[in-house]
């Protein structure tokens, strides 16, 4: 792809009047706008208690959207070139200038495209905070955020569908962690995994992480802080390799492993592993 | 034996934590756990002072090893982490801006 292709955005371009719709994730929300409204119906569909209509949004994308093609499994290429950003994959290409708060997208009219951007543009944004996305599943009891995460086949999935009456599930695939001025909070994502299943769009202050094994017998186990920042950092999400963006996503998994309880979580998979959370 | 000169690269995250350094490599995210000695290595890797005087003077010194052994085993290493553009290798001193390696700023 060429640069002179990708030079779609600028100060001086015209703000889109097409139609759109605001999901918001984290409590930023995104205007997507399309003039496809068989598209714009399937974000809503898609992003369902997430979209909202009453935020003005912190960041608008104009999407493009171009003959459906084959889906593309293959990692998307993120990278920035000053202070806007790229991403590329088989099924898109977009940029992001966010100082001007705008983007723009050309994808196939797919689902799929769109969420991965979304992805990306939050996971920038919340390194910038001191946040991550992580490969995790997190809910919320009596006030207070879980993330419970480890390598694939660790127990995610499980833990969300065990979790009983009174847990909110925020999400079973991707968790979602902003940094505040009065520490850390999980929310809720629209980002299924196995479940299928949009978590609820709802946060909470984070009260512990948990690494999950799977085993004989429930229990908890502290872990040290050198050790957590690095099961950490396995499990958060990195789009780019930028050098910028790695030091403060690195930075952001030791600060936060020094001020949020962190265990390794041995459980059975029944509904007793529960009575340990919390 | 030419000599080798090694440098921490400016494209990593790290940081020593309970003793332990951890680095990360801006280029492919890999995640490294450095060993006593590993650590010793990275912490003296000036881009100034030859890998044999950082064997001789800081491991040699301090552990039960001949030169021989512990040299192999620095090479080996130093090549590993360059292969993930961690250090800088050279044959002759290198002038690059090394980065500060933070000492458990939050614990």
């Amino acid at each position: 792809m060429s640069a002179e292709s990708l030079a779609l955005i600028s100060a001086t371009s015209p703000v889109s009047t097409a139609a759109g719709v605001t999901v918001e994730i984290g409590g930023i929300p995104i205007l997507l706008r399309s003039d496809d409204a068989e598209f714009r119906w399937m974000v809503e569909q898609r992003y369902a208690s997430f979209v909202n209509t009453c935020f003005e949004p912190r960041y608008q994308f104009e999407i493009d959207l171009r003959p459906p093609a084959e889906p593309s499994d293959e990692d998307a290429h993120v990278t920035r070139d000053g202070r806007l950003w790229r991403f590329e994959r088989g099924d898109f290409r977009a940029e992001w200038d966010p100082q001007l708060c705008r983007g723009w997208v050309r994808q196939t009219p797919n689902p799929y495209s769109i969420d991965t951007i979304l992805r990306i543009v939050h996971s920038l944004v919340l390194a910038e905070e001191g946040g991550f996305l992580v490969h995790a599943a997190s809910a919320v009891r009596s006030g207070s955020a879980y993330i419970f995460t480890g390598v694939s086949g660790a127990g995610k999935t499980t833990i969300s569908r065990l979790a009983p009456e009174n847990v909110a599930v925020l999400t079973d695939e991707i968790s979602y962690v902003r940094r505040g001025r009065n520490g850390y909070r999980a929310y809720g994502t629209p980002f299924a995994g196995e479940l299928a299943r949009v978590g609820e769009n709802l946060s909470a202050p984070l009260g512990a992480l948990y690494f999950l094994e799977k085993g004989p017998a429930n229990r908890l186990e502290p872990i040290d802080d050198a050790t957590a920042a690095r099961l950490l950092l396995r499990n958060i999400l990195f789009f780019a390799h930028d050098d910028e963006l790695v030091k403060l996503v690195f930075d952001a998994a030791f600060e936060f492993v020094s001020n949020v309880p962190v265990f390794r979580f041995v459980f059975t998979p029944d509904s007793r592993a529960w009575d340990m959370v919390g | 034996m030419s000599e080798k000169y090694i440098a921490r690269s400016p494209a990593v995250a790290s940081r020593v934590l309970d003793g332990e350094i951890v680095i990360m490599s801006a280029i492919d995210s890999t995640l490294f756990s450095l060993s006593e000695v590993a650590t010793i290595i990275w912490q003296a890797a000036d881009g100034q002072t030859p890998l044999s005087e950082i064997v001789h003077k800081r491991i040699c010194a301090e552990f039960d090893v001949s030169p021989e052994e512990a040299y192999r085993d620095a090479e080996a290493f130093v090549e590993d982490l360059a292969q993930h553009g961690i250090l800088r290798v050279s044959s002759k001193p290198l002038e690059i801006d090394i980065p500060v390696v933070l000492e458990d700023s939050w614990a």
